[in-house]
């Protein structure tokens, strides 16, 4: 009797056990709808030649190996700096690794990772940071939990500078414990 | 006898077991858990390091306490003033090498780099430890109490957080070795007007201090 039941409900409606059902069945039907829309990630690069001066922003992500001062800005993109990168700007994005090198401050919504040879000189503004053994950095770094309003990470950040570059004013707020 | 055999091969690899997995033998510290218990009620507060950086540790305060750390490498102030001989100016570099307004800084983690310096250049760096640090602020360092033996070896110790009891010690090149260590009453004088909170003497010869800096009116009492 019970065998009987199981066998005929989930090919015809979903079982009353609707959370486990969820996770498992319906997926079948609904992945093939989804994977056209799949994103497709383009990887653009700078190149090692390539020498730009000024404001740097895009809605994607970027692998720098050339030189660019200024500003970079990803907001919700990836930055790899390659081995071959030198930056003197200001970067946000919202991972940023760096393998280069990067002479400004880092700010970053979701990941800085300095990699072994990857250098920083400024200071770094994420919640999460991964300095590799052997990268060099010199600055300060700014964890404080998520970014809420300006205003209380603004001065705190101000108030301590270690870096040549100016500080930079970014959204944070204390960490919750 | 062969019972006796099997005992004797473990306890000779027992200090084995202290080293670790990443080879540098991993030592039980005292005073960083009262280090942190110290800033654990702040908001965001504003840490100085001056050993060297290292991710972990960068990872274990900024997660532990959600705070802002600053990284001043001392141990790269030392090596090129030993290379371009001019240690004996240290203290006058001390003096302006800190850029940070005065009273800014929640707790300063020393490390064993004042192991590093002659006693000028110990007093310079501790005045300005003093100047920088917010009332009730806090200060770890590290002192080495044993005279150092003969052939110095020259080599800093990264220190690395395993968690709030055990530390990693990792050695790596220097331009000088340890100097002369300090007697308890210099050390004392030198951080004036900070006190000596907590002390610890380690087996491995290490004298542990935590310094406070009396926080104004009636907070001082409560400690």
């Amino acid at each position: 009797m019970w065998k009987r039941d199981e066998a005929v409900k989930p090919t015809s409606q979903p079982t009353p056990a609707a959370p486990v059902a969820s996770n498992v069945q319906p997926s079948a039907p609904v992945a093939p709808q989804v994977e056209p829309r799949r994103i497709e990630r383009d990887l653009v690069n700078i190149g090692k030649s390539v020498v730009i001066k000024g404001e740097l922003s895009g809605s994607e992500d970027l692998t720098i190996e050339g030189q660019v001062e200024g500003k970079i800005e990803l907001k919700d993109h990836l930055l790899t700096i390659g081995p071959n990168g030198r930056i003197k700007a200001q970067v946000f994005a919202k991972t940023v690794i760096v393998l280069g090198e990067v002479n400004g401050n880092v700010s970053a919504s979701e990941k800085v990772e300095i990699r072994d040879g990857g250098s920083v000189d400024g200071d770094i503004i994420s919640p999460r940071v991964a300095i590799a053994e052997g990268a060099h950095f010199r600055g300060s770094v700014d964890m404080q939990k998520k970014a809420g309003s300006s205003s209380a990470s603004a001065s705190t950040s101000s108030s301590v500078k270690t870096a040549p570059t100016p500080t930079v004013a970014q959204a944070a707020q204390p960490a919750a414990h | 006898m062969a019972f006796s055999d099997l005992f004797s091969r473990r306890r000779k690899d027992e200090p084995d077991h202290d080293t670790g997995a990443a080879k540098a033998p991993v030592h039980s510290t005292k005073v960083l858990a009262k280090f942190i218990a110290s800033l654990n009620g702040r908001t965001s507060p504003v840490l100085l390091d001056l050993g060297s950086v290292h991710g972990a540790n960068v990872t274990f305060f900024g997660e532990r306490l959600g705070c802002k750390i600053i990284v001043e490498d001392l141990s790269k102030d030392i090596d090129r003033a030993v290379k371009d001989k001019t240690i004996t100016e240290l203290p006058a570099h001390f003096k302006k090498r800190f850029a940070q307004e005065d009273g800014s800084v929640d707790g300063v983690l020393c490390w064993d780099m004042f192991d590093y310096l002659d006693k000028h250049a110990a007093a310079a760096l501790a005045s300005q430890i003093v100047r920088l640090l917010k009332p009730e602020g806090v200060v770890l360092a590290f002192f080495n109490t044993a005279e150092p033996k003969e052939p110095v070896p020259a080599v800093y110790t990264k220190h690395i957080v395993v968690d709030q009891a055990h530390l990693q010690y990792r050695p790596y090149p220097a331009a000088r070795g340890k100097q002369k260590p300090f007697q308890n009453r210099d050390i004392q004088r030198m951080f004036e007007p900070l006190r000596i909170t907590e002390q610890f003497l380690l087996k491995s010869q290490q004298r542990e201090v935590l310094f406070r800096k009396a926080g104004g009116g009636a907070a001082d009492a409560s400690v």
